[in-house]
């Protein structure tokens, strides 16, 4: 706890102005917080009325011309595109946050950071044009193909390569969540103390080794809480994914299929929304991923924190 | 080995003291394995970087010219055109949400450092972290919600409000850490002379870490100028020049993405160019703020 910057604290007209606008700045951060609840629930009041808030969730039909709204095929179309991009960006980031913090020479660490830094400062807009242009042809005449001819059996990877779809939307959300996971573990591995990682290796561990037994338990929770915060990030993104998942409100088993996703139906629909009921729904469908996101952000956060917290009281 | 592992088994994860050890070829070339799946991953990560970056720029820079920055964007069917509209209108907006979120994130940031100690402190430090999770999207909706719906029209100034909104988490966390990097003893030499406590906060504290204040500034308005989801239901889109704050405007990140989608070929060309003009603006944004903390890094901080 810092004590109060002036002893005499109280008699000051200029202080007691400083500390206030200071607080109302602060403040302001909880009142954005609170508006974004209020619009939220004050705009999707009218469709929950209307649908009913149950109906709404379990509902897969989408149609706004006869006011029937349905967030099944979004809310599947957001988790399996985060999955995907889970699963390929996680192998890929926690490789790279170790081998720089635990392997690489100096000069190469600064090299490889800068370009991960890169990564994170590149537009989502851009991703989705490179995914256009690149992705989906590749997916489309090679890759789908390839995938169709081995697995075809299984259903995940049947149906004709069509390139737009949730395989596409995916793979394009693993290339951006990649630098949060990596950074965020950087920073968890950065906050280890060394003797640990001196100890494995004085009792004869070798480097990966050290690494297996000293390292990866230490900062597990907080790699967990970075996986988190990259999934959040995954299940919010738009642009990249409204661009590449092919914009159609139904749920197929194949990840070759055309899906959509919350994030990307609410690009997409609703500065052409009239009424109250379709703006609404769309609000609701935000109002979802706002709580999802709510959620699996604040948790990551207190595991980063306690993982780097205790980290740090242990040094 | 194994007995001098014992001792340390409340130490070290029960792994270590548990393990028979395998031979030390096995276990020599499990470590060299294990090295060598790390660089891959690193070379499997930048291999997109690389390709997108020789994309946007080798297909791009065809498109550059005075005519593409000055003029507006041709009618389909039309060859030429530029983005001129769209690139002012990127500033214009972003000029716009500066007022919004340059002041209550940094505001927001001295709080933290200064008072962020109490209870109200720990809720605005842990609701900035939680709300620079948010998707930008959403904070779209709720720019709709506060101005585009009360005024029955898209306009700049909703856009704006949205990307200020965007800005202030980000840029308070930052601005917090830039704060506490000055050191104490400063503060505490200023207090010592008799100044009062607003005056070193204001002139010794921030004016000490001012650097690092737009450093961090910079960073948020790349960050915001790199935004498209937000402006599609608020700023929404302008096929010509826009200068009141109250009418619909465009912007490279909405151009990019209506050209990107389009089925002409010319298009696709533009949004290469649009792209490569935004990657310019932000970068150079960026690389801005990194010289400047190169410069504070040499600093006693």
């Amino acid at each position: 706890m810092r004590r109060r910057n002036d002893p005499s604290a109280g008699g000051h007209a200029g202080d007691q102005v400083f500390a206030g606008s200071l607080t109302l700045f602060g403040g302001g951060v909880l009142v954005v917080f609170g508006l974004i609840v209020l619009v939220c629930v004050q705009l999707s009041r009218p469709a929950f009325a209307k649908i009913g808030f149950f109906h709404f969730l379990a509902g897969s039909d989408w149609n706004p011309v006869e006011d029937s709204f349905g967030a099944l095929p979004f809310i599947y179309g957001t988790l399996v595109t985060a999955a995907i991009a889970i699963v390929v960006a996680v192998p890929v980031s926690i490789g790279l946050a170790l081998f720089l913090t635990e392997m690489a020479p100096a000069r190469v660490r600064r090299v490889v950071g800068f370009f991960v830094e890169l990564l994170a400062g590149i537009p989502s807009v851009v991703y989705g044009l490179w995914g256009l242009m690149v992705l989906v042809p590749l997916l489309r005449s090679s890759v789908q193909p390839a995938l169709g001819k081995a697995f075809g059996f299984v259903p995940l990877f049947s149906g004709p390569p069509l390139g737009l779809g949730y395989l596409a939307a995916g793979l394009i959300l693993a290339i951006m969540i990649l630098p949060t996971i990596a950074s965020v573990s950087v920073e968890v591995l950065r906050t280890m103390p060394s003797s640990l990682r001196e100890g494995a290796l004085a009792l004869g561990a070798t480097r990966w080794e050290a690494i297996r037994m000293a390292v990866l338990p230490y900062a597990r929770r907080g790699m967990l809480g970075a996986v988190m915060l990259g999934l959040g990030r995954a299940l919010g993104e738009t642009m990249a994914v409204t661009m590449l998942i092919g914009n159609q409100p139904e749920i197929h088993a194949s990840l070759f299929a055309p899906g959509y996703s919350l994030a990307s139906v609410i690009a997409n629909e609703y500065a052409e929304a009239t009424g109250a009921i379709h703006p609404g729904a769309l609000t609701g469908l935000a109002l979802v991923l706002f709580g999802v996101t709510l959620l699996l952000s604040a948790s990551a956060r207190l595991l980063v924190r306690l993982s780097t917290g205790q980290l740090r009281s242990a040094a | 080995m194994k007995e001098q592992a014992d001792p340390m088994a409340a130490e070290m994860p029960r792994a270590v003291a548990r393990r028979t050890p395998s031979p030390y070829r096995w276990r020599r070339a499990t470590n060299a394995i294990m090295t060598g799946l790390c660089a891959l991953m690193v070379a499997i990560a930048v291999v997109p970087l690389i390709s997108i970056l020789y994309l946007v720029i080798s297909r791009g820079i065809g498109s550059l010219s005075l005519t593409f920055f000055t003029h507006l964007p041709a009618p389909v069917g039309e060859t030429g055109g530029g983005i001129g509209n769209a690139l002012v209108g990127t500033l214009y907006i972003v000029g716009l949400a500066c007022f919004i979120g340059l002041p209550f994130g940094i505001g927001a940031g001295v709080f933290l450092a200064e008072r962020g100690d109490g209870k109200l402190g720990h809720a605005v430090r842990f609701t900035a972290e939680v709300l620079s999770g948010v998707p930008s999207v959403i904070i779209g909706v709720v720019a709709y919600g506060l101005v585009v719906m009360p005024m029955h029209r898209f306009s700049a100034i909703a856009g704006a409000v949205a990307l200020g909104i965007l800005m202030v988490p980000t840029l308070a966390r930052s601005t917090e850490e830039m704060v506490r990097l000055v050191p104490r003893s400063l503060r505490e030499a200023s207090l010592a002379l008799g100044v009062p406590a607003w005056k070193t906060s204001l002139f010794v504290v921030l004016r000490t870490s001012l650097g690092g204040l737009v450093n961090a500034a910079l960073l948020s308005v790349a960050r915001a100028a790199g935004e498209t989801a937000p402006l599609l239901f608020t700023a929404l889109n302008n096929q010509y020049w826009n200068f009141r704050p109250d009418q619909p405007t465009a912007s490279l990140t909405v151009q990019i993405y209506n050209y990107a989608i389009s089925p002409y070929e010319d298009w696709h060309q533009k949004a290469w160019g649009a792209a490569l003009c935004l990657l310019l603006l932000v970068g150079l944004l960026s690389l801005t703020a990194r010289a400047l903390a190169g410069r504070r890094q040499t600093g006693p901080a």
